[in-house]
């Protein structure tokens, strides 16, 4: 196990003040904050190797070039994926909406005439299933394609405590794709997502993952997923903003239409019409985030060194600890599963007879951040009746005393508030 | 400190709503919501005989959000528009203070509670929102004030 009070050393933030306190992160899930070691990646490349990747034959874009794909391999190996799987995006978000345009666009061609892999292609009867705990970012773009091509949206449902119902019927031969969170960032419940990856299969539906909230708190090996596809973010694993990643087989990701064309990401261009790279190329149109992928690459390299494995217990026990700790808290229920059972470290709590956004604040005065509101969640709110809820999120740079801090701030917010509180209708 | 943001006026309003969810003859509302956080409002508007403004609302929210609301709702309701838009004006102007600025009790009464909360950019907008409804529900119903123009 690593030395938490030695590693919050290298994360310069955590050791400033907010409100005249010092500061205890604990939105994390949000965004994670950033070790020297990866703003000093970027600051190098930036002051040594700096030039356009892939374009130039002067040494700086070699240099260059050589450290955004060396970058890429360090991320693969990360996760298990074969280099060429691995395609760079501004976000998560990007990353599934690259896979929805893929649909949507090969649907548009194919109603032209135009020969398209007809996996991507969608037609009315057709059906995209997610479930109810998923982010925006896993639900719109695929709100968006259904009302596009005519496909129509189901979901499995939640139980009371804050796991998939996978109830049958659901995913049937109508199912043409299957986009599921692995770890819920309301609820922090994991999903058994081979499980449902095989269940796409086996009605011929391709699937993919959001690995938004799992790839930055325990070992992910991609191909042990059963997916053909996962996304996730840079900015939660002490990378960079401005970085993403798409994961995809290899064989999906070349057939695809490409989502943003121009620049990097063709083959031939004529007057009238072109070709495209093999991926991952074909899906990074423009001068790509460089200094970004570096930071990222140096990210994983530093949660390699930490192995990943002990950073998913180091969370285990934290999260173990709050629930235990908010559980002897009058008036505090927890949204999501109260067990350790298949559950990561995004803890959401409501507090009765106080707002969210209340508790959020009153706990920012003793220098505690945390999130509050529906966290991109809206309908997971609604199936619990609850209009929002303030959430705890870990990671390898929060021990014991932080959450000591949190419930210390909550217990004031019930002070301030004057608990059991008895609201007017 | 934070706490100051909770005054005893904000949390009275929060666990003791007035005007809320009352019964009027309506000629406009106006839906709001908050989408950041989920905050949403309805305000009802309506005229006495005398000319005079009703004014009801439903929502749910946080406490600067409801507490606002239940304010709102006592010092417009039984006002003529031109006399709630002194009142609208000099909330708006408190709110957009960054906490710089005394304010006028005479005008604003508990209202003033919410002078605090011009120092948190992030809850300024939780404090508006039902002042922004009753704007709009005004220009619905066509009962905003005659001799002032509000910027709200």
């Amino acid at each position: 196990m690593f030395d938490v009070k030695k590693l919050r050393a290298d994360f310069p933030i955590l050791s400033r003040t907010v409100r005249g306190v010092p500061l205890v992160y604990l939105d994390s899930g949000a965004t994670s904050q950033k070790p020297f070691q990866v703003l000093d990646a970027e600051r190098y490349f930036y002051e040594n190797s700096n030039a356009a990747v892939h374009r130039g034959a002067h040494a700086l874009a070699e240099e260059a070039t050589d450290a955004y794909e060396g970058a890429r391999q360090t991320i693969a190996s990360f996760v298990g994926a074969n280099v060429d799987e691995i395609v760079f995006t501004k976000n998560a978000t990007e990353g599934i909406n690259l896979v929805a345009y893929a649909f949507s666009n090969a649907t548009d061609k194919a109603r032209q005439g135009i020969d398209v892999d007809q996996r991507f292609v969608l037609n009315p009867g057709d059906s995209i299933v997610v479930t109810e705990m998923e982010h925006h970012a896993n639900l719109v773009p695929w709100q968006e394609l259904c009302a596009k091509t005519g496909a129509q949206l189901k979901w499995f449902g939640l139980t009371d405590d804050g796991r998939l119902n996978l109830e049958p019927g659901v995913i049937d031969s109508s199912t043409k794709f299957v986009s599921v969170v692995h770890q819920s960032n309301l609820l922090g419940t994991i999903n058994p997502v081979r499980e449902i990856m095989d269940m796409a299969h086996a009605v011929g539906a391709l699937g993919m993952v959001d690995l938004c909230q799992s790839v930055p708190h325990m070992p992910v090996n991609v191909h042990d997923l059963g997916a053909d596809f996962a996304a996730w973010s840079g900015h939660k694993m002490l990378g960079p903003t401005g970085i993403g990643i798409l994961w995809g087989k290899s064989d999906l990701l070349n057939v695809m239409p490409p989502f943003l064309s121009g620049g990097s990401m063709i083959e031939m261009v004529h007057m009238d019409q072109s070709t495209y790279a093999p991926a991952p190329q074909r899906f990074e149109a423009g001068v790509p985030m460089v200094a970004q992928a570096i930071g990222l690459a140096r990210a994983c390299d530093y949660l390699t060194n930490l192995g990943m494995q002990n950073v998913f217990e180091h969370e285990q026990e934290l999260t173990a600890y709050t629930l235990e700790e908010l559980a002897k808290i009058p008036g505090v229920r927890v949204i999501g599963p109260t067990d350790m059972h298949a559950r990561g470290s995004a803890v959401s709590f409501v507090v009765d007879g106080i707002h969210p956004h209340d508790v959020g604040h009153l706990m920012d005065a003793k220098g505690v951040a945390v999130r509050v509101g529906h966290h991109c969640c809206w309908p997971t709110c609604r199936r619990f009746d609850i209009p929002a809820t303030t959430r705890i999120t870990t990671y390898i740079y929060n021990d014991k005393s932080d959450i000591d801090q949190a419930i210390a701030g909550i217990k004031s917010a019930q002070e301030v508030f004057g608990s059991p509180i008895a609201v007017g209708a | 400190m934070s706490e100051d943001l909770y005054q005893e006026i904000i949390l009275d309003h929060y666990k003791n709503p007035r005007g809320k969810n009352v019964s009027i003859d309506a000629l406009a509302e106006s839906y709001q919501v908050n989408p950041t956080c989920g905050d949403e409002i309805t305000v009802e508007i309506g005229q006495n005989t005398d000319g005079t403004l009703l004014v009801s609302y439903d929502g749910q929210g946080c406490s600067i959000s409801q507490a606002s609301a239940s304010v709102m709702s006592e010092l417009i309701n039984g006002k003529t528009p031109d006399e709630a838009a002194p009142i609208q004006e000099a909330f708006m102007e408190l709110m957009k203070s960054k906490g710089q600025l005394e304010p006028d009790e005479e005008i604003l009464e508990d209202a003033i509670a919410f002078a605090g909360v011009s120092k948190y950019p992030a809850r300024i907008k939780c404090a508006l929102i039902s002042w922004m409804a009753l704007s709009d529900a005004q220009i619905k119903a066509e009962l905003t004030s005659t001799t002032t123009t509000r910027n709200g």
